[in-house]
């Protein structure tokens, strides 16, 4: 029984870190049908300002919470203005454009802070579950998960300027014959974008080595989650993320990480086949 | 507009001064008394290694000058021939070649990975360049032309398992990272645990790009060991022993480590992170014997105050180019046929790690092993292992016997 307590954490645990990865990508990529393969790079951003202000005596719920997803979203608006902007429609060169700018990012990093593994430490203990041993920054996961789902859900639902955006990501011709600037709102939302992965970057500094190269090893599974979670971004990050988090899991207890990816893999592979629009391609369509 | 075309005169003087810069070894050459010994260098100053790397060019940078300032050898200075291999393992390839058959240098001393050394090793036997290979590694190469310095399993690993036997309990729990060395040391690890009467509940291996570890720690809860084995190596690995603790599984499940604290750990995790991981190496950065203490103010007064996470890879390259050293004195020459044979008459020196003796059948170093565990961001040393033979073959390499042998032997877990 506590067993199962344990493992039922640790599946919630695993899709929220799932949903927190693949947030910011899937907001860029469902809204503007970029492929951002630079999303590792702003992770490892939002992880390197958190190191770098608790570093600096920032308090370590604002390094972690409040100042990646800032200072990532404003370098994500000067990348924008200064790469991405002269680049809209084009997948190919969008593709290489942040390709580029992630190796660029990995070496800057580098030779501003050197190749070491860097961190911060958890600021909260662990808890009890029957007799098994747990960790509560994985309840500060899952909150920060919660928290970044259901707020792009207000953002869209709820503002007027996510009626805008909603109204921009359908037609963007009409929008501007509206008096909308397409410009404008994709500038907003890929900084906004690039401060979730910074977000999910300072939410995971205290549970993973920072390294300049970390991103690498979180971009595979938020390309297959967006890829799965189709066109809606909010559900389908969610819906893709619970399948996904909860094979991966359970797979790997009872066997290997290696095979939960695996597993993981060829499950996406299987729903890609069936479902080749995602989830949300024909389930739940006209979801957010 | 200038005149772009270029006039007999400046093609002629252009001319001039390029013989002349092609010629200029030449003259130097001729113009001192003694032609400098080359040692090659192949270490990864940049990269996924050059954290660990940069060191380790800086050791070498050190040992030399060190050498050069006590009048050189054999009356000649030495000169350092580096590349940097970027932790690549083509350019390993490559500049090997570059180094033995274009260069001639008289020794090379370098490679980090087992890997880059399995790259390097056939191509240096090839063309007859001496080799030393100074990392702590799984053990177990048995080659003529190759040295090998640094700790094995059968130095360290048997202390660290003897030590988690007697202290913790006989039920571990293994973790490693999935290549050669993971995959080697996890044997040694489990062999050492069965010989001394203790059982291994599981055994699991990563890729080096795994993150998460909350499955893996599950499954270890699982099990319940007495005590944690752990193989895992490199920047993503690290989130384990930081999740362990998050866990809270720092206070209940003690962890042995066979890499753990030779890069940044101790200096980048937290003290209550790292604090009581065991370990067991060929040095320890605080050993308070004279010449480590010395090698450490050496260095630091050569290269920055901040040279504060020195480590075995260190002293290993040190006792490599120092022990090369006293082989050439003692063959008076640095042909590779003497030099070997001055090193296999049991060549013995004393450097950093106390005594280091050079065995002629192995070709690995007799040598002093520690057994330490982080307190508070500094290595609180438990006992000292003297003069630990590198019985990693278990008697099967004899190169004085057979000097023709040139494999990897990996441990036999039937035997």
């Amino acid at each position: 029984m506590d067993l199962v307590g344990l493992l039922g954490f640790n599946v919630f645990t695993g899709v929220a870190t799932l949903a927190l990865i693949t947030l910011g990508l899937g907001v860029i990529y469902g809204m503007m049908r970029i492929i951002n393969l630079a999303h590792g790079e702003f992770m490892m951003l939002g992880a390197y300002t958190a190191v770098v202000a608790v570093d600096a005596g920032v308090n370590i719920w604002v390094a972690m919470l409040v100042l990646p997803p800032l200072i990532v979203g404003l370098i994500g608006l000067l990348i924008e203005r200064a790469v991405i902007r002269f680049l809209y429609g084009r997948m190919m060169d969008t593709m290489l454009a942040t390709w580029g700018i992630s190796l660029g990012l990995i070496g800057l990093v580098t030779t501003l802070y050197g190749n070491v593994v860097r961190g911060v430490s958890t600021p909260v203990g662990s808890f009890e579950i029957g007799r098994y041993g747990a960790s509560l920054y994985s309840l500060v996961i899952i909150a920060a998960a919660l928290a970044a789902l259901g707020g792009m859900l207000a953002l869209l639902r709820l503002t007027r300027f996510g009626l805008i955006l909603r109204a921009t990501m359908q037609n963007p011709r009409m929008a501007a014959a509206l008096g909308v600037s397409p410009d404008r709102i994709y500038m907003a939302t890929f900084a906004l974008g690039a401060g979730l992965a910074g977000l999910a970057g300072g939410v995971l500094a205290p549970i993973s080595g920072v390294s300049p190269a970390m991103g690498a090893a979180y971009i595979a599974r938020a390309f297959i989650t967006v890829l799965g979670g189709g066109p809606a971004i909010i559900t389908g990050t969610g819906l893709a993320a619970s399948l996904f988090g909860t094979i991966n899991e359970l797979v790997a207890f009872r066997t290997t990480p290696v095979i939960g990816d695996v597993v993981l893999l060829l499950a996406a592979v299987l729903l890609i086949r069936v479902l080749p629009q995602g989830i949300t391609g024909r389930y739940l369509r006209r979801s957010l | 507009m200038s005149d772009p075309m270029i006039s007999r005169r400046s093609a002629l003087r252009i001319g001039a001064m390029a013989a002349g810069t092609v010629a200029m070894p030449f003259f130097a050459r001729n113009g001192l008394a003694a032609e400098p010994i080359k040692l090659g260098s192949l270490l990864d100053g940049t990269g996924a290694l050059g954290l660990e790397g940069k060191r380790m060019i800086e050791t070498t940078e050190y040992a030399v000058d060190l050498i050069n300032k006590a009048g050189g050898l054999l009356g000649r200075p030495v000169k350092i021939i580096a590349y940097d291999t970027q932790s690549n393992m083509q350019l390993y390839t490559q500049y090997a070649q570059q180094l033995a058959l274009k260069e001639k240098v008289d020794v090379i001393q370098g490679g980090i990975t087992s890997a880059s050394r399995e790259a390097i090793r056939p191509i240096l036997g090839r063309s007859k360049t001496l080799y030393f290979y100074n990392t702590q590694y799984e053990g177990g190469v048995c080659d003529r032309n190759v040295f090998c310095t640094g700790t094995t399993p059968a130095q360290t690993v048997n202390h660290l398992v003897d030590y988690a036997l007697k202290t913790w309990g006989k039920k571990a729990y293994i973790v490693a990272a999935d290549y050669n060395y993971g995959h080697i040391t996890a044997s040694w690890m489990t062999k050492f645990m069965k010989e001394g009467g203790g059982s291994i509940l599981g055994t699991d291996f990563f890729p080096l790009d795994v993150t998460n570890f909350s499955s893996a720690i599950s499954r270890i809860q699982q099990a319940q060991p007495e005590l944690v084995l752990s193989a895992l190596v490199g920047a993503n690995h690290s989130g384990f022993y930081r999740q362990w603790d998050a866990a809270g599984m720092k206070g209940r499940i003690p962890v042995g480590s066979s890499v753990f604290g030779l890069g940044d750990e101790l200096t980048t995790m937290d003290a209550s992170t790292t604090n009581g991981i065991v370990t067991c190496y060929g040095w320890y950065n605080n050993l308070p014997a004279p010449k480590s203490v010395a090698f450490v103010k050496g260095m630091q007064a050569k290269f920055g105050a901040d040279v504060t996470d020195l480590s075995e890879l260190d002293t290993a390259t040190y006792d490599g180019i120092m022990l090369w050293a006293e082989g050439v004195k003692k063959a008076g020459t640095v042909e590779r046929e003497a030099v070997i044979a001055a090193l296999e008459s049991g060549i013995s020196y004393e450097g950093p790690t106390g005594t280091v003796t050079m065995d002629g059948a192995t070709h690995h170093t007799i040598r002093n092993t520690y057994l330490a565990r982080p307190k508070d961001k500094a290595w609180d040393l438990l006992a000292t292992f003297p003069d630990q033979f590198p019985s990693d073959t278990g008697g099967a390499c004899d190169l004085l016997k057979n000097p023709r042998t040139s494999k990897q032997f990996t441990p036999d877990l039937k035997g």
